[in-house]
């Protein structure tokens, strides 16, 4: 039998009593907790077939030396057997403090938190800006609404290459610039203007999704909260301030923290834009693709190095933000 | 007492009983050069959403591949001459083929695998509940860097690499992790009560799940298959490195051969572009009504 749980409390219905003994717990839980386990089965199993397995050989592939010419393949007819060797951490030993680490690891490190940063930044606050707009009584919002969430509609891939048409030398934009006599940078070939287009782009492509949850978070906070603090002589920005900012913060830390996720993983828009063309402006994720996918011979240990470091600092940041979003909760309920 | 006629159910009126003699502001109204502000900010940022797209359908009618160099030149001679190409020179309805059935592979077996776990954490907590809970969470930000290489092995080693199968498993990895999340996520939003209805009323926690719970996550599951859907359509990574023949190449990789082979066709991508985006923002579209509340009930925190 499963359990219900209270709601309000979180507690389970029914849960008391002395503990019993260790077989009796064992027969007891499972008659209770059967029917959840029969339910998470499907996902446990998938889970294990096609993440955990791989993330396992993944992790093994990291500490060999194993490329495209050492391991196993079959070319025509021939099977040749896999002869990588075991080498231990020597790869990350090699990526975090090896000859040209800096080059190889921690500028893309330093443009990769840049990027996440800055694209979020961008997102979040073009999105609420955008958001609190279109929350008023305005002639045509839903329209207004429509065509701005046509960048989301639109497949990624589809509109990157929107934008690297545009982007071109002798392209729309420069041409624009040119006849406002602008300078006209090179926006696909200079590193800096690089980076800076695919942030441009990346921001392009990722507001519509902040302003529409920010803006299912603004209709959901209770109006009577305005008009109370309006009573109070509160003036828009208080309201802004100490109603709204507050009313959004569920849906905020959710819509940040996924959106720092995203972005951090974002392949598609860099891979797209530059292919391997700009190896300055890659952030980790198109780098450590680079490495496994984009060079010959492939380096298939570092490239999985370098992803299992990357879902390191996925999920250290992620616990301390979350940690960081519990704490104030305390303090909230305190 | 008497009120003042009620403008909006949403807004209740705040003004005193008798009409006051100047025209007070209503809440919620701006002022005039507030509302003109607004409205500029709006379009303008509409303009921009907008423009990078229109661009793209209009350098599709450009005969030329070099068009997009002058696009004054295309008014004069617009033709869908790209457009009949693409459809029919092109492998563009072996790629619509691919990029389908890896699509609704994943949709279908994502939300069918997903739909018993997202209830099953929604309603009851087990041992291993948090455990699990964080499993989900982490899968989901999984960099594609992690995984590729090893399922380059894996698939490689089974034969299944070039195959819709192998890339429907790989998007399954990602798929049905963030299914359950967001089902989850809408199925707390579901009263318990009735759950405690159907259970009360003699049906086991499985006939609760199947007869009343599922009935009404409709909105819920269309969300969570819209999402696989759309995340399959456009994965690039996974599809580039996997597919390898250029008749089962999904859309994501069929566009970039316009460019990566001898010579860029960029009239005859932008055409194919215009092509792919439109039934995708139709259906798009079409299911933008539930996306705000299956994003919001998603995001509430596990």
């Amino acid at each position: 039998m499963t359990v219900a749980i209270d709601r309000a409390t979180g507690k389970r219905l029914g849960d008391r009593g002395p503990r019993p003994g260790p077989l009796q717990r064992l027969r007891r839980s499972y008659q209770k907790y059967w029917y959840a386990y029969a339910m998470i089965a499907p996902v446990v199993l998938v889970l294990g077939v096609l993440v955990l397995y791989p993330l396992a050989y993944g992790f093994y592939l990291t500490l060999t030396d194993a490329n495209s010419l050492n391991t196993a393949r079959t070319i025509g007819v021939n099977e040749i057997e896999a002869t990588y060797k075991f080498i231990g951490f020597d790869n990350y030993a090699d990526i975090l403090w090896g000859e040209t680490a800096y080059d190889r690891f921690w500028s893309h490190f330093i443009w990769t938190i840049v990027w996440t940063a800055a694209c979020v930044a961008l997102h979040y606050s073009i999105g609420l800006g955008l958001a609190l707009l279109l929350n008023q009584k305005l002639r045509g919002r839903t329209f207004y609404r429509l065509i701005m969430v046509l960048p989301w509609a639109v497949p990624t891939f589809v509109t990157v290459f929107g934008w690297r048409f545009m982007l071109a030398d002798g392209g729309i934009i420069n041409s624009a610039l040119e006849t406002l006599h602008l300078p006209a940078p090179q926006w696909l070939e200079d590193t800096f203007w690089q980076r800076f287009a695919a942030i441009m782009v990346n921001t392009w492509c990722g507001v519509p999704f902040m302003m529409v949850s920010l803006l299912g978070g603004l209709q959901s906070i209770d109006r009577t909260l305005y008009e109370a603090a309006e009573m109070d002589g509160a003036n828009a920005w208080q309201r802004f301030r100490y109603v709204t900012l507050p009313g959004l913060r569920s849906v905020s830390s959710t819509v940040v923290l996924l959106g720092v996720i995203w972005t951090f993983n974002q392949f598609a828009v860099i891979f797209l834009l530059f292919g391997t063309t700009a190896p300055d402006a890659q952030i980790l994720v198109t780098w450590a693709y680079y490495l496994g996918f984009g060079q010959q011979p492939r380096d298939f240990a570092q490239s999985a190095a370098y992803g299992i470091l990357l879902l390191a600092i996925l999920i250290v940041f992620t616990s301390v933000y979350r940690r960081w979003l519990n704490r104030n909760d305390q303090q909230l309920a305190i | 007492m008497s009120t003042t006629t009620v403008q909006k159910s949403a807004t209740a009126d705040q003004a005193p009983a008798p009409a006051p003699p100047r025209r007070t502001r209503r809440r919620g109204e701006q002022g005039l050069v507030g509302t003109l502000a607004a409205h500029g900010t709006l379009t303008l940022a509409s303009l921009i959403a907008l423009f990078p797209i229109a661009w793209l359908v209009y350098l599709s009618l450009g005969p030329d591949k070099d068009d997009y160099l002058h696009p004054g030149r295309i008014w004069g001679k617009m033709t869908f001459d790209n457009y009949s190409f693409v459809l029919t020179e092109t492998n563009f309805f072996d790629w619509l083929k691919s990029s389908l059935v890896v699509s609704l592979g994943t949709t279908a077996i994502g939300v069918i695998i997903a739909a018993t776990t997202g209830y099953a954490v929604s309603r009851m907590r087990f041992p291993g509940y948090k455990k699990f809970m964080w499993v989900l969470l982490v899968t989901q930000m999984f960099p594609i860097a992690v995984l590729i290489v090893p399922m380059y092995q894996i698939l490689s080693e089974l034969q299944l690499i070039d195959t819709y199968l192998g890339l429907i498993l790989v998007y399954c990895s990602t798929a049905v992790p963030y299914c359950a999340w967001l089902l989850k996520g809408y199925f707390d939003t579901i009263p318990f009560e009735i759950d405690e209805a159907g259970r009360v009323d003699g049906l086991s926690p499985f006939g609760t799940f199947l007869r009343l719970i599922l009935p009404l996550a409709r909105p819920g599951l269309a969300v969570a298959a819209f999402y696989s859907f759309i995340t399959a359509f456009g994965e690039v990574a996974f599809a580039t490195t996997f597919l390898l023949d250029d008749e089962k190449y999904t859309f994501a990789v069929g566009l970039q051969s316009f460019v990566s082979e001898h010579d860029a066709q960029r009239n005859l991508m932008a055409a194919t572009a215009v092509l792919i985006a439109i039934p995708v923002s139709a259906f798009f579209y079409l299911v933008q009504k539930n996306l705000v509340t299956g994003l919001t009930a998603g995001g509430t925190k596990g």
